[in-house]
């Protein structure tokens, strides 16, 4: 077992004063990035990104980590105190989670969402430990083709999966890689789609796409929304907490599957918000009690948390072992390690023990902090809540501006967050999804070069993707999943269609 | 752009915004191709020129934005509105003081602007007494001086005033 030698000098490392401090300091700061409108975890990391630059990769690692399993469990407060999602998959717990808020049930509500985040969390932790060193060594094997397939079907399950129409999926995706391309090639080192603007030399940074598309685009949608928090009392104590743990293992089943399906949505790029509805949904049908949903049933509190918590931590692993992000925040991670100058993939475990190692580590204990700081401060972060829009809004422009210069000391980058972010404001109204956007500003070098690479070893021809089983069955997987609405629909009218 | 019979509100119809929207992402696209076609699309002797991925890319956009074009009357419905001309006013509200943060940042530095946005936002969609926005106004920008400039070591943008009081 030497996975386990690994985990516990990746103890040994979480465990440091320095890197415990980072990591309380990363859970708070989430937690209010999560109960904060317009700040999220993508966006809010992407902020925080600039401070890290100073430290280790690892402390960076585990005080940003920290931040989004912070945000995963804000996210759950402001649902249920104040029906008002901080994130979006928290959506699904509003169903459950308010109405029993307003029963006056919101410390058995809050403590059922934390927990159950926590167990999903944990799950997940346990899966990424046992299963991304081996997806990783096998990873190792990947050359430039087998690389680019993996993209390819990341990018195409975004496509399949995602609940808005699939051109617009695939147009916001596209105008991402373009976006990327911008500036210096990274194969022939020549300039491309510059026209001669010096600003636009480096490119666009997916730093300040993040900040604005997610962060002031955000802003201006819950402004539009007129917001008003009209929230329940935050009433939690050691009783209640008690009482719900002695409550909540009853519900084990609907734990354990949604456990599941959050894993292997959170691995596959879908993410957290589809797998909390999708688990909400399942468990309204298996359950006896069914027919309550949506009246304040603890049970679906429990399963769309456990399901978007399992998803967020999840999503880490495919960035950890293949270098390919299963979400949004997980993309702005994996833009840290470049900066920090650690090459995301495979080789990480291989050459970044403690790194890795520490970082899961990490997910333990971030996880188990978490879930002491949020049950122990809700009333805390409820009244942050209670602070006026016309006051937090403001900071919180503030916030993105400073985020957003500090990237590389520039006030361009400032407009271009501020053209962001209205472009993020029309692109969601007219249901264009950023998720792939940002992903493909991440990870469009990366593919181009996979992809070039490829086609110089075959000589332009693209069979190279098919030229052997693992390439070929990853490609297959990726136009699979690609055309999944259209093969599902089409086989349920051919089960529906009446025998001739 | 016809009143809203069901009494949501006038403002912009949300087919004409997607097509708009669409249209300007066809825009992009063909910026990207003109720009592709500039940087060489074909194959040289380092393998596929730098315009390659990005022609393809771009042509990729071009199609998926004359489809959405085309959807757009099956998927939208004529009296949607995009947001009534109320919400937009207060987009606006947000988005024009931000511009203005913004483009002055450079000249007067982040502190000074930063205090004059939030002061501004108070007053005007609180209405807060001068007490409150003063404290919080000149408060935020302070904490943030000490976090970054002092902790972090991160420089933020000065203007004249910060450079007068010798920072």
């Amino acid at each position: 077992m030497e996975e386990l030698g690994n985990l516990f000098h990746g103890f040994a490392v979480a465990l440091q004063p320095f890197n415990i401090g980072v990591m309380l300091l990363g859970i708070v700061l989430g937690v209010l990035i999560g109960v904060l409108p317009g700040l999220g975890g993508a966006n809010g990391v992407a902020i925080l990104l600039p401070l890290t630059f100073s430290m280790s990769p690892t402390s960076a690692i585990i005080m940003l980590s920290c931040i989004y399993w912070g945000a995963l469990f804000g996210g759950a407060i402001t649902s249920i105190l104040f029906n008002i999602p901080g994130e979006p998959w928290s959506v699904a717990t509003t169903f459950d989670g308010h109405p029993m808020a307003q029963q006056g049930r919101a410390g058995e509500a809050l403590t059922a969402a934390f927990t159950s985040s926590f167990v999903g969390a944990l799950f997940a932790v346990i899966m990424i430990t046992l299963v991304a060193p081996l997806v990783a060594r096998f990873a190792l094997k990947f050359g430039p083709a087998e690389q680019f397939s993996v993209y390819f079907l990341a990018f195409c399950s975004f496509v399949g999966m995602s609940k808005e129409p699939p051109f617009k999926t695939i147009a916001a995706m596209f105008i991402g890689f373009a976006l990327a391309a911008v500036g210096l090639d990274q194969v022939t080192g020549q300039l491309r789609l510059t026209f001669g603007s010096e600003t636009l030399l480096t490119g666009f940074d997916f730093l300040i796409a993040v900040i604005g598309l997610f962060g002031i685009g955000e802003i201006l949608l819950s402004i539009e929304e007129g917001l008003q928090f009209k929230g329940g009392k935050a009433g939690i104590n050691a009783k209640v907490v008690w009482q719900t743990w002695k409550e909540l293992p009853r519900y084990w089943m609907t734990s354990l599957r949604s456990c599941i399906i959050g894993c292997w949505m959170g691995i596959s790029p879908a993410g957290a918000t589809p797998a909390s509805f999708m688990s909400y949904g399942i468990a309204k049908r298996a359950s006896k009690n069914g027919k309550n949903f949506g009246k304040g049933e603890i049970e679906g509190v429990v399963a769309p948390e456990t399901a978007a918590h399992a998803a967020g931590t999840a999503a880490l692993l495919p960035m950890l072992s293949l270098g390919v992000p299963g979400s949004p925040t997980a993309a702005v991670l994996l833009g840290g390690l470049l900066i920090w100058g650690l090459q995301p993939g495979p080789l990480l475990f291989v050459e970044q023990k403690e790194f890795v190692w520490g970082l899961i580590a990490s997910m333990y204990l971030g996880n188990i902090f978490g879930l002491l700081v949020v049950l122990t401060c809700v009333p805390l972060f409820a009244a942050i809540l209670r602070i006026p829009f016309a006051i937090i809004a403001p900071v919180i422009l503030v916030i993105c501006a400073i985020g957003a210069y500090t990237v590389h000391n520039s006030t361009f980058d400032v407009v271009m967050m501020l053209v962001f972010g209205v472009m993020g404001y029309v692109l969601k109204k007219c249901n264009y999804p950023l998720a792939p956007m940002v992903l493909a500003i991440v990870l469009g070098d990366k593919a181009e070069v996979n992809f070039r690479q490829s086609l110089l070893a075959s000589q332009g021809s693209l069979d190279i993707f098919w030229s052997n089983g693992l390439v070929g069955s990853i490609m297959a997987l990726g136009l699979l999943a690609l055309f999944w609405p259209m093969i599902s629909t089409g086989w349920s009218k051919l089960r529906m269609r009446p025998a001739v | 752009m016809s009143d809203n019979a069901h009494g949501a509100g006038a403002g912009p119809s949300h087919r004409a915004v997607e097509t708009g929207v669409a249209i300007a992402i066809a825009i992009f696209a063909a910026v990207v191709i003109g720009g592709s076609i500039q940087a060489g699309i074909g194959w040289g002797v380092e393998g596929p020129k730098a315009g390659f991925f990005p022609f393809y890319v771009g042509l990729a956009i071009l199609g998926s934005s004359v489809v959405n074009l085309v959807n757009v009357r099956a998927e939208v419905a004529p009296e949607k509105v995009f947001a009534d001309w109320g919400q937009l006013r207060q987009v606006l509200a947000v988005v024009i003081p931000t511009a203005v943060y913004v483009a002055v940042m450079p000249w007067v530095g982040i502190y000074i602007s930063s205090a004059v946005l939030i002061a501004f936002f108070m007053k005007r969609l609180g209405n807060y007494g001068w007490p409150l926005i003063a404290s919080i106004a000149i408060g935020i920008p302070l904490v943030t001086f000490v976090v970054f400039e002092r902790w972090f070591l991160v420089p933020l943008p000065k203007g004249p005033v910060e450079y007068w009081l010798g920072f």
